[in-house]
């Protein structure tokens, strides 16, 4: 946990005083990832060195785990907590093994564990050690790199890490990859983890709760959601964005808001079907294989009144969606292929539920009763 | 592909190793065909006895230089110096401007002739370089590389140490290279001020119109010079570490 309380910084004389930061309160849980979001100037970044003294407070109070770190001096404190900068900052003259162990070793680590600990955190990167763990930072990409660079900052096993902007320098493509690579990795880690962006997409994808900073200040401090959904201010409305309702569909998972339809076999009567569609409030019947995947569709009133079986009438289906994506990506099929509700399956394939473009607009609205309401 | 890569880079520094013995050879040879080592035979005794005192002036007036510059740069580089390096800077740059042989001189203005002030005079040409290398290396280390060094709890002497020296280190290796090369190019002037050295067989052969003499003098500082410097470039070459060594 990371508690600051009345953390100020000011910079310069009396008679022209700037200020960095303001009287910032915040507390970040155990195990979350807390995101310092705002424009360039806004404190977020001083709020972050002050952390770990890169700048120094000018009043105010941090708490690690409880404990005032002011009891602390610079060395140790850096050492028990993990860095990672934009630039990666990896030191050329050192391998990649050199790279990972240095705050091990200053620790006291001997050398066998250290490197012991390097092979198993490149490990758990998806990067071989053979091939690796002798490389100079040059002989590697720039996301390789910055992976080196998140392990490093992990291998003493700090219970708290500061990331400023770390993937900020990174493809768009990479940055995806790297960043839900991070995501499982926190997942087991549970670290706490201070991180500064300016990118309202990353925050909202990264965060457990998103500071929003101006001029020094926190304007709110509240789960992605919320923040999304009710913006304290004009500002923080602004700053995230008037597709802000959209972002939220990052939030929700598809199975979150999915519903039950009729899954039936191709040889059921239209008529049996209908009376399924009809108890389960559906407004399709899903046609699906000996394996349960679903293979086409009916609308519910093509059903009245037809003959045959299903099979007669069903429409291919056009397109599946795993049920654990998110939201945004449904709602993106659904526009691609001009559907009213897109089916979902499981991780076997099988037919999971459908997704309606109701249930969607209900799930933004009922979230946020405050913005329905307006 | 990795095995592949480093074959490449053994190779390329074994072809600079060839390209260097081979110049040695080629002077060597050239000295022969021209017959020139009968001319320089009579003066054995006394280029043995010169190179000895010239290689001393050398590696004394080098040494110092280096022991001296580099600690010196290291200084002025500190973030404590910010405000007064620059104007120091300016001084060594100025300092470089004067020719070397009127720092020879201005040398025994001050101490006299004999070993002292050729050494001092010596030790001054070949500081300057040493100096701004060391600084201006040091200072051009990425400041996110310091940033990343503080954050993960280096103390400045372990920064300094592990980070900043070692990736200013190539540059440093040649601000070495460039000072010896002055160095045994201007070490011949000593004997104008009483130091010794084969410039005493340049500059008497010069006076006597003796070309035997005067080559006997000329053909071992040029073989020194190219010595010095091919054993700088293999310094530079293995003790830069790989990662920021280009030539690697």
């Amino acid at each position: 946990m990371i508690q600051l309380e009345d953390l100020t910084k000011t910079f310069g004389a009396a008679n022209r005083l700037v200020v960095a930061a303001d009287r910032i309160n915040m507390t970040v849980p155990s195990g979350e990832i807390c995101v310092l979001l705002g424009p360039s100037g806004c404190g977020k970044t001083t709020t972050l060195k002050m952390v770990n003294r890169l700048v120094r407070p000018t009043s105010g109070r941090i708490l690690i785990n409880g404990e005032d770190t002011s009891g602390l001096d610079d060395i140790a404190l850096r050492r028990q907590i993990g860095y990672v900068i934009q630039q990666i900052g990896l030191f050329p003259n050192m391998t990649v093994e050199e790279n990972i162990c240095v705050v091990p070793r200053m620790l006291g680590w001997d050398a066998g564990r250290a490197k012991a600990r390097a092979a198993e955190l490149i490990d758990l990167v998806g990067l071989d050690p053979h091939q690796f763990l002798r490389r100079y930072p040059k002989e590697l990409s720039g996301g390789q790199q910055q992976r080196i660079g998140v392990i490093r900052a992990l291998a003493a096993d700090p219970p708290v890490m500061l990331m400023d902007e770390p993937f900020g320098a990174i493809d768009p493509i990479n940055r995806e990859i790297i960043q839900n690579e991070f995501l499982k990795m926190q997942a087991e880690l549970k670290k706490t983890i201070m991180f500064v962006s300016h990118d309202i997409d990353e925050a909202v994808k990264m965060a457990d709760k998103i500071a929003i900073f101006r001029g020094g200040r926190i304007e709110q401090y509240d789960t992605p959601d919320r923040i999304l959904a009710r913006p304290a201010n004009d500002f923080v409305a602004n700053f995230v964005g008037a597709d802000r309702t959209l972002k939220r569909l990052r939030l929700i998972d598809a199975r979150q808001v999915a519903q039950d339809a009729p899954a039936l076999p191709a040889e059921t009567a239209p008529q049996e079907a209908a009376r399924l569609a009809l108890a389960a409030g559906a407004p399709v019947v899903v046609v699906v294989d000996a394996a349960r995947r679903p293979v086409g569709y009916v609308p519910a009133e093509a059903l009245a009144g037809a003959r045959g079986t299903l099979s007669g009438l069903a429409q291919p289906m056009p397109v599946t969606m795993p049920a654990q994506c998110d939201l945004r990506a449904v709602v993106s099929e659904m526009f691609t292929h001009d559907m009213r509700w897109l089916a979902c399956t499981d991780a076997e394939g099988r037919f999971a539920g459908i997704v309606t473009q109701r249930a969607v607009t209900a799930a933004l609205s009922e979230a946020a009763p405050a913005v329905a309401a307006q | 592909m990795t095995r592949a890569v480093a074959m490449a880079t053994a190779s390329g520094l074994g072809a600079q190793v060839a390209w260097r013995l081979l110049a040695l050879a080629a002077v060597v040879a050239l000295v022969l065909w021209t017959g020139l080592d009968e001319q320089i035979s009579p003066y054995w005794e006394d280029i043995l006895y010169l190179t000895r005192q010239h290689v001393v002036l050398v590696a004394a007036s080098g040494g110092a230089a280096i022991l001296a510059g580099i600690p010196i740069g290291v200084w002025l580089s500190r973030p404590g110096m910010a405000r007064h390096a620059e104007t120091v800077m300016q001084v060594f740059n100025i300092g470089t401007t004067i020719p070397t042989l009127a720092v020879i001189a201005l040398s025994m203005t001050l101490l006299g002739i004999g070993f002292a002030p050729a050494f001092f005079g010596l030790f001054v040409a070949s500081l300057l370089p040493i100096v701004r290398n060391t600084y201006t290396g040091l200072l051009a280390v990425p400041a996110h590389l310091k940033e990343a060094a503080t954050g993960m709890g280096m103390t400045p002497r372990q920064i300094l140490w592990r980070v900043e020296l070692p990736n200013a280190l190539y540059v440093i290796f040649s601000g070495v290279r460039t000072a010896l090369a002055i160095n045994v190019g201007t070490t011949p002037l000593a004997f104008l001020i009483g130091g010794g050295g084969l410039g005493e067989l340049i500059f008497t052969g010069i006076d006597l119109m003796d070309t035997g003499m005067l080559l006997a003098g000329a053909v071992p500082t040029a073989m020194l010079a190219v010595l010095v410097d091919f054993a700088m470039a293999q310094a530079q070459l293995t003790l830069v570490p790989k990662g920021v060594n280009p030539l690697r």
